[in-house]
């Protein structure tokens, strides 16, 4: 199949320009001002759009193995393809967690089936549990570039320093859900003048900084490489950031309920808005929406967590954390850039270009797997491609989700801006905005 | 804020205006009466089911609750959750729509989460639903019987009917409150209503047992406790949680009472008007002495006795009435 992208703004890393774009045997075949149709080829009209590197999503939850009521691979690669995405990082929290080379190969195999690119970031102890690591290496040898224990952070810093001093030699990151858990256990929501008024108890946002604190000294120790996920506090992201300028091997990402929404979300004992780490202050959110303009943080990624409508359901202190991402996340950063002023360059840069040099998946990295992502649409290259028309308004629905779960926290929210064509491993996924 | 609960689910105090307290406790104050009766019924709710959820052990709420409604002629359906499909895995959502399709009016339900009782509202929205204490969150009966309870007191020193002073008597009053503000619902119904009526409500706790922000609060933290209990005109004593958990807050119950207890020697601090209070069930020995639970300043049965007209007047308002707009 051949698609032709017409006169759309094919977003560069640093400037755009208005092009055309031809798809051909599943590549991209040429980039220029005009090229005339092969016959037979498909036109897709990209006027006024912005056409960038294919999505690329550092934390997804695809529930698989074990908890498939909630999502499964497939499923989830579908809301991912919906929301723009060409690659997804599988988080290791399933059950059984994704700890050794049986699992990740069954995740990756089951990957390679759907239309996306399926990474897997594998566990860093074994099962989770924050006691003895996991075979980093073997995984690595399979492919596997990050590994976490996320849903909670490793605890232990003799073991944390020790993962890193593994790791680091097998050019593989950590990637660190940090909140030291001695201050967060029994919290529900970020601690502090709304937790104090609805009598939930709260997770502090010192829990999260500590943990950020100790893993940069453990950076400065080990000269190992990690990655912050969801940091979600101002300190946090000034944390990483003097890091960074200290040339330490520091990257992060945020989330976008960490940057649309705020703890007085949770006034409501609505357990949609219940998350790890938790809603912060609205000074929390001006600050990562700050970093992001500014170019501070890495990625966008979703942390997408679906939870069968049931465990939603319960009390805000007896429901699991977690809101679904991927349907809404371009949207939702192009809001937070800015709307109508926001930068092209930044949306692909925090979407697709960062994601993909945390995960390791640009063509330089020479994945064994997976095709290269987050680079420029270069003659030759396997097609990873996302149109995102910022003219579109909508309304996020938790009726319209394609993932098998429904607990997003943006139902009935006005959104701008629309992923309409996804091109993942070279075939359309995603045509005027539907799935093909 | 809210005017009046007439018509609405009675789930905070936070948002209630002075007016819509005051007609509660203008309510309540004819239910008193009905209380003193020989015959201690009138038809208000004749026909009308409440179902009594309890999902936290109680006996004196639930009791209050249900005397309550059987006052107002109500039928009174009562959820042993022991017993109940609660213990099977029944969701709350089941839960309400089992009971719900068997016909009621009320819920009166008590939860060991926070926010359940919004929760419960949000499934069954032609039922009210009256929070009968949430988690930490709040316990509105108890704040509104606790207020009513000194109203009461204090008209009486008057020589007037509590009604004819409205919030009058409120105006300047000190109201201390002592304990674990920390995992208290009752603090937070308390507090409300409190300055709400307009009185001056300041604290006293233990670092670990006061909340991590009082920002929102219109409190204030004394230094000295034992300055303060002369400053004081009613003493709100809470009960000390163990339940909780909240004995890993403070190094021992001993060192608690010593520090934050109400023992007899501190009461003799007490100005001669001042009121003693307790929600219950007490720690004597722990939080109180139980000299000082026993003594004239204190009027910890007449709590339990205002129970009944305070929630007669809730049930009655919430179930008959007819919403008024909002204000801001």
């Amino acid at each position: 199949m051949m698609y032709v992208l017409r006169q759309g703004q094919i977003v560069g890393p640093s400037s755009t320009r208005v092009a055309d774009v031809l798809v051909r045997d599943g590549r991209i075949s040429d980039v220029a001002e005009r090229i005339s149709a092969p016959a037979g080829a498909l036109e897709i009209d990209a006027e006024d759009c912005w056409v960038g590197p294919g999505l690329v999503d550092l934390h997804t939850h695809l529930r698989e193995p074990g908890r498939e009521a909630a999502e499964t691979i497939e499923s989830g690669a579908r809301a991912g393809a919906i929301g723009g995405y060409c690659a997804l990082v599988a988080m290791p929290n399933t059950e059984p967690a994704l700890d050794n080379v049986a699992l990740v190969s069954y995740v990756l195999d089951k990957g390679a089936r759907t239309p996306l690119d399926i990474a897997v970031a594998g566990a860093i102890t074994q099962g989770r549990e924050g006691r003895h690591l996991a075979p980093l290496a073997e995984m690595a040898a399979l492919g596997v570039r990050l590994f976490t224990d996320d849903g909670i952070g490793v605890q232990d810093p003799s073991l944390m320093r020790r993962a890193l001093d593994y790791a680091r030699p097998l050019g593989v990151r950590l990637a660190q859900h940090c909140e030291d858990e001695s201050l967060a256990a029994g919290g529900s929501m970020n601690e502090g003048v709304v937790s104090s008024r609805l009598g939930l108890v709260g997770r502090p946002a010192l829990a999260e900084e500590l943990m950020v604190l100790r893993d940069i000294e453990l950076v400065r120790l080990t000269r190992g490489a990690v990655h912050f996920l969801h940091l979600s506090t101002a300190r946090s992201i000034q944390m990483v950031v003097a890091a960074r300028l200290e040339g330490l091997d520091v990257t992060c990402e945020v989330a976008p309920h960490h940057f649309t929404l705020d703890e007085r979300a949770c006034a409501g004992f609505d357990a949609q808005f219940k998350v790890h780490p938790p809603l912060r202050t609205a000074t929390d959110v001006a600050a990562l929406r700050e970093a992001l303009r500014a170019g501070l943080v890495d990625a966008v990624a979703t942390d997408h967590a679906p939870h069968s409508p049931e465990l939603k359901d319960r009390a805000f202190d007896e429901a699991p954390a977690g809101v679904l991402g991927l349907e809404h996340a371009a949207a939702l950063t192009y809001e937070a850039l800015g709307a109508t002023k926001s930068n092209p360059v930044r949306f692909f840069e925090v979407l697709s270009r960062g994601p993909a040099r945390v995960a390791r998946l640009r063509a330089a990295d020479h994945h064994p797997r997976h095709s290269a992502h987050g680079g420029d649409l270069v003659k030759g290259e396997v097609a990873n491609v996302t149109i995102f028309d910022p003219r579109i308004a909508w309304t996020a629905s938790r009726d319209e989700l394609h993932s098998r779960a429904r607990n997003t926290p943006y139902d009935g929210r006005d959104l701008t801006g629309r992923v309409t064509t996804t091109i993942a491993k070279g075939r359309l996924v995603v045509h005027e905005g539907k799935l093909v | 804020m809210i005017n009046s609960i007439r018509g609405r689910n009675l789930l905070t105090l936070n948002e209630l205006s002075d007016t819509a307290i005051l007609e509660v406790l203008d309510t309540a104050e004819l239910f008193v009466e009905v209380n003193q009766r020989t015959i201690k019924k009138v038809p208000a709710l004749k026909g009308r089911v409440v179902a009594s959820l309890f999902f936290e052990e109680s006996t004196r709420t639930r009791l209050s609750f249900e005397t309550a409604a059987k006052r107002l002629s109500a039928d009174v359906l009562s959820l042993a959750v022991a017993s109940s499909s609660v213990k099977k895995g029944e969701s709350l959502r089941d839960t309400i729509a089992t009971i719900d399709a068997l016909g009621i009016d009320a819920v009166v339900m008590r939860h060991q989460s926070s926010g359940a009782a919004h929760q419960v509202g949000g499934y069954v929205p032609h039922v009210r639903v009256i929070n009968a204490g949430d988690g930490l969150h709040q316990h509105p009966t108890q704040g509104l019987l606790d207020v009513f309870t000194v109203r009461q007191v204090l008209a009486e020193r008057a020589h007037a009917k509590g009604s004819e002073t409205g919030k009058e008597l409120f105006t300047g009053l000190r109201v201390l409150i002592v304990g674990d503000i920390r995992h208290s619902r009752v603090a937070r119904s308390d507090i409300a209503a409190y300055t709400a009526l307009g009185a001056e409500v300041r604290v006293a706790a233990p670092g670990t047992l006061l909340p991590a922000s009082l920002e929102e609060w219109s409190v204030r933290v004394v230094d000295d406790f034992d300055e303060a209990l002369e400053w004081a005109d009613v003493v709100g004593v809470l009960r000390l949680q163990r339940e909780r958990g909240t004995g890993s807050f403070v190094p021992s119950l001993a060192e608690f009472t010593e520090t934050f207890g109400l023992t007899s020697e501190r009461a003799r601090r007490l100005r001669p008007h001042s009121i003693i209070m307790h929600p219950g069930p007490m720690n004597r020995g722990v939080e109180i002495d139980s000299a000082v639970a026993d003594s004239p300043a204190a009027v910890i049965e007449r709590q339990v006795s205002n129970g009944v007209p305070i929630r007669m007047a809730a049930l009655y308002l919430t179930v008959t009435g007819t919403p008024e707009e909002k204000t801001s």
